[in-house]
This record gives C-alpha cells, sequence and structure tokens, in this order.
C-alpha cells in the first residue's frame, strides 16, 4: 500500500524533482565536505586503532634509552625505579650493508634479540620463517618492508659490515615490530625501503661481534598503568648516564611513535579546516536556492498560509527542502568518504607499516559529519525560509513588486560610450544584487582558496628539497662512526677515492632549558667555516656559524619561548655530561626537526675533549663515485653512510606515487565547488529571466548573445573571484602549514605561479562546462510563452 | 480565401503565407489550430486580426513572425521562401527585417527606456536612434527611467519605440493594448498609427477588441483556424476617434 504524503510532501518532492540539477550540485559540494571529513576522522581512527592494538598486543615500550656500554647489573637498577613494569635491555647498532645489484650504501639497524624464545618488549610479529636458532650467529629476521623492497625470502643471505668484517647473514625469518612502525634511517626523512632494513639476530652472536659481553648499549621498559614518564626518565638517566647515557625518551620523541602523531595531527587538521569551506559555501548555495523558490512560490505561500497553514508549518516546508537536498549529498558523502578512506589507507598501509591497517567505518566521524552538514544547511536556509513564513497571505498572492533599478553611482560606469547595452545589463544586475553577487564570489573564490591551499603542498615539497638537499645540506654523502672519534679520522675519509672534500661534524644529545620550559634536542657542531652543511635564516640569506654560543633552529626557539640574546641552560647528555649557561647567538631557518648548532671546536671545548667528531659530510667526485661507495663500506667504524642522490631519489619516488592520486582529489573537489555555485548561479539566473531572455531572442538576439547575458555576470564574478580565491589560498596555506607544523618537521608555505594557474584553470574549466550545461537550456526557451505571459 | 488585394504589384508584395496549417500533438490529443490559411500582405499596410480566444490568430502571428514553423504550407517573405528556414534563418529574419510588440511589454527591467531601445539598435543594421524612436513614441522625456519607473502605456510605448528603432518592414503586434484601459490604450495606437504613416511600416495588430479595426487598411476576422472574412474600411479613422 502506498503510504499518504500531505500535499505539501508531495509539493516539496516534486519542487525537488524539478530542481534536480541544482539539487545535484549542492548535493556534490556537501558530499565532498562530508567524505573528507569521513575519510580524514575514519583514517585517524583506523590509524588510532589499529597502533593502539599492536602497541598493546606486542607491548611497544613506553621509554627508551641508549648508552655507550653498559654492565647487565644495571638493569636489576632500573627494575627499582618508582613505577617501572619491565625491562629489557638490547643491543641496537647501525650496519653497512652489501646488496645484490644495489650500489648504494644501504644500511641496517640491527636490534638484539633474547638468546631464548622472543623478546619481552617490541615483539616482532612474524609473517613468514621462523626466529634464529640460540647458536647459529648469523641468523636473522629482516623487516618485511625491507623483504618487499629487496625480494627476500627466508632461505636467502646477505652480506653485512659488522665491526669493520663482511659477514654473511642467513634470513630465517620477515616479521615487523611496533617499534618501526615508521623506519626511517639517521638522518633521512622518507622511508628507503630498499636501502635501510631492521634486524633482529640473538644477542649472543652480537655480544661477540660488538664486543660487549654482558653488556647492553639499549634499554626499553614499560611503567605502571597510569605513571607519569617523567620522573622516571629521570631516574633512567642518573643511572645510566655514568656508563654514557644518551638521554632516555618517552613515547612522544620515539622517532617511529611521533611519525604517527604526526600523521594523525595532519588528519585532525584536515577534518577540521576543508570540510568547514564546503559546508559554507553549500550553505550559501542552499540560501540563494531556496530565496529563489520561495521568491518563484510567492503566491502559492499566500494560498497555503490563506488556507490555515501556519508560520512554523512553512518554515518546516522550506528546511524540509535543505534537510532534503543535504541528505542526499551526506549519503554521497558516506559513500565518497569509504572509498577515499580505503585509498588513503592503501597508501598508509605502503608507509606505516601496521599489520591489520585495514579501513573501519568510523560512526564518530558519520554522526559529525552529518550534524554539521545538517547543521550548516538548516543555518543556511533558515532565514529563507522564516521569510518565507512571515509572509501575510494578502501581500504574498499579490505579485512581487518589479525589481527597482535605479541610477546609482554606477551610472558613471554605464555612461561610457563603448559600453554595448548586453554589457549594461550584465554590470546593471550584477550591482543591483550585492548580496547574491557577494555569495557567487565566495563560492568561486573558495574553491579557488581550497585548491590553492592544498595544492600548495607540492610546491611545499619541492621547497622542502631544494631547502634540504641543495641550500643546507649540500654534501653528496654523510657517514656515521659508531662512536665520536679523534678528528684524524676526517683525513682518513678525505682520503678515499672519489672524496674531494671532508668535513667533521659531531653531535651530541642535550637537553635545552629555558625557564620552566625544557626540551630533548641533538646539538650539531659545525666547523665554523662549513661549506656542506650551512645555515640558512629566516629570510633565505646564509648566515655564519657564530663562534660562540647557540644557533637555535627557529621551531626550537619557539617551543623554549627564547631569542637571540638570551641564555639557555645546556645539559650536554653525553661523556661527563656537563652542563652551561649558553647565549643564543642566531636563529635559523631548518625544515626537519628542532636542531641547534653550534661551532665544532667551542661544542668540543665545552666537553673538555679533545677534536671529536661522530660523522662527517663529504663532497663527491661523481666520475668516481662507484669507487668511494666500494672502498667506504670496508672502512672499520663506520656505522652508516647515506647518499644524497639515494635520499632525493626515493623521496622523490614516495612524492610521485602520491602526488597524481592527490591532486587527482584536490581538483575534483575544487572543481566540484565552482561547477557547483555556477550551475547554481546560472540556473537561478535563467528562472529569474527566462522571459526576458525568451523577449530578446524574439527580438532576434541568438542564442550566443543571450547566452552571453546570462553568463556574462558569472564570468565577471569569476574574473574577480579567482584572484581574491588565491589571496585567500595562500591565506589558507599559511593556515594549514602552521597547523600541521610538528616538531618533526615544517611545511614551508611555498605558492608556485604554476599552481596558481592550475587552481584557476581548473575553476575556469569546470565553470565553464557547468555554464554550458545551462546555456543549453537557453536553446529551449519557450518564445512563444512569453509573448502571452505576465511576469 | 485568398486575403491579398487584386490591384497590388508584385513588388508590393511583403509575406505571402499559403495553405498554411498548424497542428499540435500532446500526448494523444491533437488540436488543428490553423486550417489552411492564405494570407498576403502588402508594403506599408495597417492589418488588423480578429478574432475570439482560440481562433488561431496567435499562432499565425507565431509562424508569420518566424517563432513557430508550419504543419504545411509555404511561407515567402520578399520572395525567399522561410517554410524550412532553421534557427539561425529565422533568427536572422526576426533580427533584420521583423519587430514585435507584445501583450505584457517585456522590456528589460534592468535597463532604462534608451537602453532598453539600444539594446534592439545595437544588433540592427540600419537603425533610427534610441532616443528618436522614443520622440515618435511622445516619450522624448523619459528615457533615462527604468521600467518600473514607467505606468503600463508608458513601458508599451517604450516597447513600440525598441520595435520600429531598427526600422523593421514588418511589424506584428499582438494584443498591443490588451493590458491596458482606454485612453492609454489610445495612445499606444496613436504611436503605432503614426510609425506605420511615417516610416510605411508593414503592420498586423492581432486583437479582439474589434473597434480597433477602424484605424486599419484591412480587417481579418479569423475563426476556428481560417480566415473567415476580410473586410476594407471605408475610411481609415484616426485612434482617437475609435469606439474603444
Amino acid at each position: 500500500m502506498v503510504s499518504r504524503l500531505s500535499p505539501l510532501d508531495i509539493k516539496l518532492l516534486r519542487d525537488l524533482w524539478h530542481m534536480r540539477g541544482q539539487a545535484i550540485a549542492v548535493g556534490i559540494i556537501v558530499a565532498c565536505g562530508v567524505a573528507i571529513m569521513v575519510m580524514a576522522l575514519g583514517t585517524l581512527s583506523t590509524l588510532r586503532a589499529s597502533s593502539d592494538a599492536y602497541y598493546e598486543r606486542y607491548r611497544f615500550a613506553d621509554v627508551f634509552a641508549s648508552v655507550r656500554r653498559a654492565p647487565e647489573s644495571l638493569s636489576t637498577r632500573l627494575r627499582e625505579i618508582d613505577g617501572v613494569q619491565t625491562v629489557e635491555t638490547r643491543i641496537v647498532r647501525l650496519v653497512i650493508l652489501r646488496l645484490e645489484g644495489v650500489t648504494e650504501p644501504a644500511n641496517a639497524q640491527i636490534v638484539s634479540l633474547p638468546d631464548e624464545g622472543e623478546s619481552t618488549l617490541n615483539r616482532i610479529v612474524l609473517f613468514s620463517g621462523r626466529y634464529p636458532e640460540a647458536r647459529s650467529p648469523d641468523e636473522i629476521i629482516i623487516s618485511d618492508a625491507f623483504a618487499e623492497a629487496n625480494a627476500l625470502v627466508p632461505g636467502d643471505t646477505l652480506e653485512a659490515v659488522i665491526n669493520g668484517r663482511l659477514r654473511t647473514l642467513n634470513v630465517v625469518g620477515i616479521g615487523d615490530s611496533p617499534e618501526f612502525i615508521y623506519a626511517l634511517s639517521p638522518g633521512s626523512v622518507m622511508p628507503e625501503d630498499h636501502l635501510f632494513g631492521i634486524f633482529w639476530m640473538r644477542r649472543r652472536a652480537l655480544e661477540a661481534a660488538f664486543d660487549l659481553d654482558g653488556a647492553f648499549n639499549n634499554v626499553t621498559l614499560t611503567v605502571a598503568p597510569g605513571t607519569e614518564t617523567a620522573p622516571v626518565i629521570e631516574q633512567v638517566d642518573d643511572v645510566l648516564s655514568p656508563y654514557g647515557g644518551t638521554g632516555a625518551y618517552d613515547r612522544t620523541d620515539q622517532p617511529s611513535n611521533a611519525f604517527v602523531d604526526s600523521e594523525m595531527n595532519q588528519l585532525k587538521t584536515m577534518a577540521r579546516i576543508i570540510p568547514a569551506v564546503f559546508l559554507l559555501v553549500s550553505a550559501i548555495l542552499i540560501h540563494s536556492i531556496l530565496n529563489r523558490l520561495i521568491q518563484t512560490e510567492r503566491q502559492q505561500i499566500g494560498l497555503i498560509k490563506a488556507f490555515g497553514y501556519s508560520r512554523w508549518e512553512i518554515t518546516w516546508h522550506y528546511l524540509k527542502f535543505a534537510i532534503a537536498i543535504t541528505t542526499g549529498g551526506v549519503l554521497a558523502g558516506f559513500a565518497f568518504g569509504f572509498m577515499l578512506q580505503d585509498m588513503i589507507t592503501h597508501l598508509y598501509a605502503e608507509t606505516f607499516r601496521i599489520p591489520d591497517l585495514t579501513w573501519r567505518v568510523d560512526g564518530f566521524a558519520l554522526v559529525i559529519s552529518s550534524f554539521a552538514a545538517l547543521g550548516s544547511a538548516i543555518a543556511g536556509a533558515m532565514s529563507a525560509a522564516l521569510g518565507a513564513a512571515r509572509l501575510s497571505p494578502a501581500e504574498a498572492m499579490s505579485p512581487a513588486p518589479p525589481v527597482n533599478y535605479h541610477q546609482g553611482w554606477l551610472r558613471y560606469i554605464l555612461q561610457m560610450r563603448w559600453l554595448d547595452e548586453p554589457t549594461r545589463l550584465i554590470l546593471r544586475h550584477t550591482f543591483r544584487f550585492p548580496a547574491r553577487t557577494a555569495a557567487n564570489l565566495f563560492g568561486i573564490a573558495a574553491a579557488v582558496m581550497l585548491l590553492v591551499g592544498t595544492l600548495f603542498t607540492f610546491d611545499a615539497m619541492d621547497t622542502m628539497l631544494d631547502r634540504m638537499f641543495f641550500r643546507t645540506n649540500s654534501h653528496d654523502a654523510a657517514v656515521t662512526f659508531f662512536e665520536a672519534r679523534n678528528d684524524t679520522a676526517i683525513g682518513e675519509l678525505a682520503r678515499l677515492p672519489g672524496v674531494l672534500m671532508a668535513e667533521g661534524v659531531r653531535d651530541v644529545p642535550a637537553r635545552v632549558v629555558s625557564a620552566n620550559r625544557s626540551e630533548r634536542i641533538s646539538i650539531t657542531g659545525l666547523p665554523p667555516d662549513s661549506s656542506l652543511r650551512r645555515l640558512l635564516s629566516a629570510d633565505d640569506r646564509y648566515i655564519d656559524m657564530p663562534e660562540t654560543g647557540l644557533a637555535l633552529s627557529a621551531q626550537l626557539a619557539d617551543m623554549l619561548d627564547v631569542t637571540t640574546g638570551d641564555m639557555v641552560t645546556t645539559h650536554i647528555l653525553d661523556g661527563t655530561r656537563p652542563v652551561a649557561e649558553l647565549p643564543v647567538t642566531a636563529i635559523v631557518d631548518e625544515i626537519i626537526g628542532t636542531p641547534a648548532f653550534m661551532d665544532l671546536a667551542a661544542l668540543n671545548a665545552l666537553m673538555d675533549q679533545a677534536p671529536t667528531v661522530s660523522g662527517a659530510y663529504l663532497r663527491l667526485d661523481p666520475q668516481h663515485q662507484a669507487d668511494f661507495e666500494e672502498s667506504v663500506i670496508e672502512r672499520p667504524g663506520i656505522s652508516g653512510v647515506s647518499l644524497r642522490s639515494a635520499i632525493i631519489a626515493s623521496f622523490e619516488e614516495t612524492l610521485q606515487e602520491t602526488i597524481y592520486i592527490m591532486m587527482g582529489i584536490y581538483a575534483v573537489i575544487g572543481g566540484a565547488i565552482a561547477a557547483g555555485v555556477v550551475y547554481n548561479a546560472a540556473r537561478i539566473s535563467l528562472t529569474e529571466r527566462g522571459r526576458e531572455l525568451a523577449s530578446l531572442r524574439v527580438l532576434g538576439f541568438t542564442n550566443n548573445e543571450v547566452g552571453y547575458i546570462l553568463l556574462g555576470e558569472l564570468a565577471l564574478v569569476a574574473l574577480v573571484g579567482i584572484p581574491i580565491g588565491c589571496i585567500g589560498g595562500i591565506a589558507l596555506a599559511h593556515l594549514i602549514a602552521t597547523a600541521m607544523a610538528t616538531e618533526l618537521y615544517r611545511i614551508p608555505v611555498t605558492v608556485n605561479a604554476t599552481t596558481l594557474g592550475f587552481a584557476a584553470g581548473i575553476v575556469l574549466v569546470s565553470s565553464t562546462v557547468a555554464a554550458l550545461f545551462v546555456v543549453r537550456r537557453v536553446r529551449s526557451l519557450d518564445l512563444i510563452a512569453v509573448l502571452k505571459t505576465r511576469e | 480565401m485568398d486575403t491579398s488585394a487584386p490591384s497590388d504589384k508584385p513588388s508590393d508584395v511583403l509575406l505571402v503565407g499559403k495553405g498554411l496549417e498548424r497542428t499540435f500533438v500532446t500526448g494523444e490529443v491533437s488540436v488543428r489550430a490553423l486550417r489552411g490559411v492564405d494570407v498576403t500582405l502588402q508594403r506599408g499596410e495597417l492589418v488588423v486580426l480578429l478574432g475570439q480566444s482560440g481562433s488561431g490568430k496567435s499562432t499565425l502571428l507565431n509562424i508569420l513572425g518566424g517563432l513557430d514553423r508550419a504543419t504545411a504550407g509555404t511561407l515567402q517573405f520578399e520572395g525567399k521562401d522561410l517554410t524550412h528556414a532553421n534557427d539561425a534563418e529565422l533568427t536572422r529574419y526576426r533580427r533584420r527585417s521583423v519587430g514585435f510588440v507584445f501583450q505584457f511589454y517585456n522590456l528589460v527591467a534592468g535597463l532604462t527606456a534608451r537602453e532598453n531601445v539600444s539594446l534592439v539598435t545595437e544588433i540592427a543594421d540600419h537603425p533610427m536612434k534610441p532616443d528618436e524612436a522614443l520622440e515618435m513614441v511622445d516619450l522624448g522625456e523619459r528615457v533615462k527611467h527604468f521600467p518600473a519607473q514607467l505606468s503600463g502605456g508608458e513601458q508599451q510605448r517604450v516597447a513600440v519605440a525598441r520595435a520600429i528603432a531598427k526600422r523593421p518592414q514588418i511589424l506584428f503586434c499582438d494584443e498591443p493594448t490588451g493590458a491596458l484601459d482606454s485612453k492609454t490604450g489610445i495612445r499606444v495606437l496613436e504611436a503605432l498609427d503614426r510609425v506605420n504613416r511615417e516610416l510605411s511600416t508593414t503592420m498586423l495588430i492581432i486583437t479582439h477588441n474589434v473597434g480597433i479595426g477602424e484605424i486599419a487598411d484591412r480587417v481579418l476576422r479569423m475563426q476556428d483556424g481560417r480566415i473567415i472574412e476580410e473586410t476594407r474600411p471605408n475610411r481609415r479613422l484616426k485612434p482617437a476617434e475609435i469606439s474603444w
């Protein structure tokens, strides 16, 4: 049996059907906003739930610490610290690999496993194979991403330089651990799966290889639920510092976890800022559509009120119109959002090695996005609906008074002789309805703004690349030593084949304190005239390394709330652990991390040590790079070598993978806004002026001439809206960059002319397509009806 | 019934419709609005077409004015066949040769009186000046007024000025006084009469007001899709002299 709809509801359905084009256009914009919210919040909760479950199940530690060499007996003292639950000591070392068919130097971080069974903390999820035998010193489990990138399976072998000796290792298993969801080699910014892996090996084999019998150089521990980590860290540092402890840290500073956190932060920002723009535009469109509908239905409204319908019934009737359109958009948005979420989750699964990272429906995202969409639609519709309800029946049933044009200031422009009448008509119409023009202007500008505000990230990536690998890090290779060494090591490196220049560098863990703010950082000591690692000022000029004091990155200075000339208390977390009051002598602009720099000699003096380095930057002769790669891995004492060319290649490869997908998504949604706005504006204009335009057709105007009058106003709005959108987009880019900046990196705001052009192009193309849909209707204007009908 | 004047020379013939038929089909219902109409309009004559609602007079005007196509029959303008003209050719015909005056004025609300006229003169080949056209309909003083600031009669006179400004060869007026009272209606007719006399513009005025027939050279009467009668008044009256 067909359920009986009230006559008003039947009218509503007919209105919707009649205005389906406009309803769909608005629905698409709502859908985009909802989809982004569903995608971002859904991915966020997927990422959070999956990583939390992974952390829980595989016992991700709470506190991490490195030490030069500590006797195993120390673990008992660590266990006695208040709040500590489980302690696991281990050996962690970086080694150089020799991979078949790979010329670039590859590294692995070797992590020890207990001699028997599995680790207690940071346990391995084993995908294939088995654990190494206790007595087989050459068996390893390798990380999944590395295995995949190098096509390694259990049973394969590979060569590693362990403490200067080349050894053949047998892969017996493939797995992952919650400690390495995002596995970065030192000095790298993006995972390079084929050049960096995590290896797990029995501890006995590593003790022998690194001369750490009965000792450990790394410890992880968990604390009782609800325990603050800060006091624990302090006590761990006290225990480990005599043994060369470099400062304990908790999950927030654990690199892999910090990257996952930063990604979640970005998703949150996206969910907050971008859908708001969409919903604002859709609210404005709903407002203008309803206003128009109500004007058309003025007499009907009068009649309905005369029948005795209440104000509330009329208001509700028109609100339902907005709700119906929005509900359609919300449902489509759910579907589109799930699709996007699936796509993004696949992308994430490539980067974040979390088992079971499959997308799931986030109920909260659905509820919050529906509320936001419906709320904004009702807000947009309310004033129009109330306006309809307030009409008095008698007034409403008489025809609306004609639009009263008058000669305003505009006449000075309109008097210009060269203006033709159609253009004059366009100008007059544009300025006669300033609110409507402003709404259309906002819509177009919002589309451009959104495109610029999202697409700028690709320009930012270029800037990041340029900054990181050319302007500041102008070296071809970076070498890390196992331990700090006398700077004669630099001379030795300089003599290797293919090396044109070598500069020493020293990285020292430290805690810097200013007032009640404290940050754990790494201080990098550089030679005063360093040309392979340079510093940039905020205004992009090279600055010299100050002879004294600290050069802080702008982010770090912000976090400590200090500026040039302020003093900071610096606790060196290495060697004799000196504490010094150091002046901030420069603020430098850095993209990655929150580094601090110091003159190398001054740093060594502070630590009361002879000239010491922990690594080196090299300039290589491109002709002899292969010779260098061959010889460097045979040098003892070197734990890692990274080549700039390899990092750039991997950076670009990662970008290439995502760039087209993301650009495509942004282009579609930006285009959807512009198309929706233009389609609606043109349809409203056609409805209002159909009679006028048909009259012009009767008078001999061609379809194109009438099309010009219909769309000229929108072209004018686009012409003004696009530059406004570009400016708004740059502002949005700043807002997004600020909101997304973390301690790990910040996004420099660079917007290239090509990006502005691309955004403008998308908006123009989608607007034109939408406009052409409406122009088609000019052809079907009823020329005969206009002769007979009264407005 | 042949409505041409037998004594006229061939070169005086402007528009000839022969055997015009128009059938409207809506679903299963078909309505024959024109049932074989022969009509000839001479240069410079003022013809009034009378008939009740539904007699087919508007349908005939739409076909003669190039707004609609006949289902059968032929239409020639200055000897050129328009029977099978496409949309672009009909647009050109309306643009160059035809003027329209509508019952409800159909002025562009966003343009002043002068601008409404300019709208048409801009696309015409040899138009008169907009002010000149407005002078002809006695609106020289109100050129800067918007439609909303003009009375109904004034608006209709702007529409007449707009229609004649491009010097059309033929002017079609569909119930030009239908929405007006007698006083203002007569002023509009005076404007039309003056245009016909001074510019020799051929005119076809549709009306159901029999009195208006008295200002015409010829009066055609339609009924049920046919022209059933043609009369020539003994003397063409001035609009002020007619009985409304």
